[in-house]
């Protein structure tokens, strides 16, 4: 069942284009990043002093490889939802708008999926 | 809304200031922008400091010279308070989200309390990194 008018289904989607579905999402990964940065800020804060073989080390566990996998992609991916709401909000200009929301999400997904790697080659080696 | 903002009705945030004064709900509250927007040059820095693990000592030695250099400890507290900060108050929304705290009162009480939780979270970092 809709609880949409008959207008606004004829008129289709508003402003934003789509529904409550960007809302849900960026507040799921916020909920998952809570333990999530708790987690890194103070194991990186450990690791402080510490040589590459021990930071590599470190990366390679399981457990370690697991979370920053899960942490690399939730972290870009609650940065890609924030950062369109930014962009949306300040730029009126629909051609500079769509131009800039895809350079940044272009960026983003770059930046997420280097990170991923990283940890993967760290963890499985060359 | 009309298609173009006229200069009488200047849009959200660029009022405050000359129209509208600020008070402590509105400063967090673009406040947790701005701490998203560094966060997300953060996450860059993660996949950086990542990549220079991958890459071997040579790169990882590079990666932390600029790290403990004074614009890299600089931006790393900075990017400590940024994160706690965001975090804080993301806990903040999601409490808003169950429809709850929205009276003034303790709108200014856990406002408040996210700027200590920050600052408490911040320093105890710092205080790993340090022993």
């Amino acid at each position: 069942m809709s609880l949409r008018s008959p207008l606004s289904r004829a008129r289709g989607l508003g402003a934003s284009k789509q529904g409550t579905h960007h809302w849900y999402v960026q507040r799921i990964s916020a909920v998952a990043m809570l333990p999530l940065m708790l987690w890194l800020i103070f194991a990186i804060a450990g690791l402080a002093g510490s040589d590459h073989g021990a930071v590599a080390e470190w990366v390679a566990s399981p457990v370690n490889t697991t979370l920053l996998v899960i942490l690399v992609a939730t972290m870009f991916y609650h940065a890609l939802l924030g950062t369109q709401v930014v962009i949306e909000d300040y730029l009126h200009h629909e051609g500079a708008k769509m131009a800039v929301l895809i350079a940044t999400r272009f960026a983003l997904i770059v930046g997420g999926v280097i990170g991923v790697v990283a940890v993967l080659k760290t963890s499985f080696g060359a | 809304m009309s298609a173009k903002p006229s200069p009488e009705r200047p849009l959200s945030p660029f009022m405050i200031g000359p129209y509208y004064r600020p008070q402590l709900t509105s400063m967090l509250s673009i406040l947790h922008r701005i701490t998203g927007v560094i966060n997300t040059v953060g996450a860059f820095l993660l996949s950086g400091w990542l990549l220079s693990i991958a890459s071997g000592p040579a790169a990882y030695d590079a990666f932390m010279g600029h790290a403990s250099a004074w614009y890299g400890l600089f931006f790393l507290f900075g990017w400590t308070w940024t994160v706690a900060y965001h975090l804080c108050n993301g806990v903040r929304h999601l409490y808003w989200d169950t429809g709850r705290g929205f009276d003034l009162d303790t709108v200014y009480k856990t406002g408040y309390a996210v700027i200590a939780g920050s600052v408490v979270l911040t320093v105890l970092v710092w205080i790993v990194v340090l022993i």
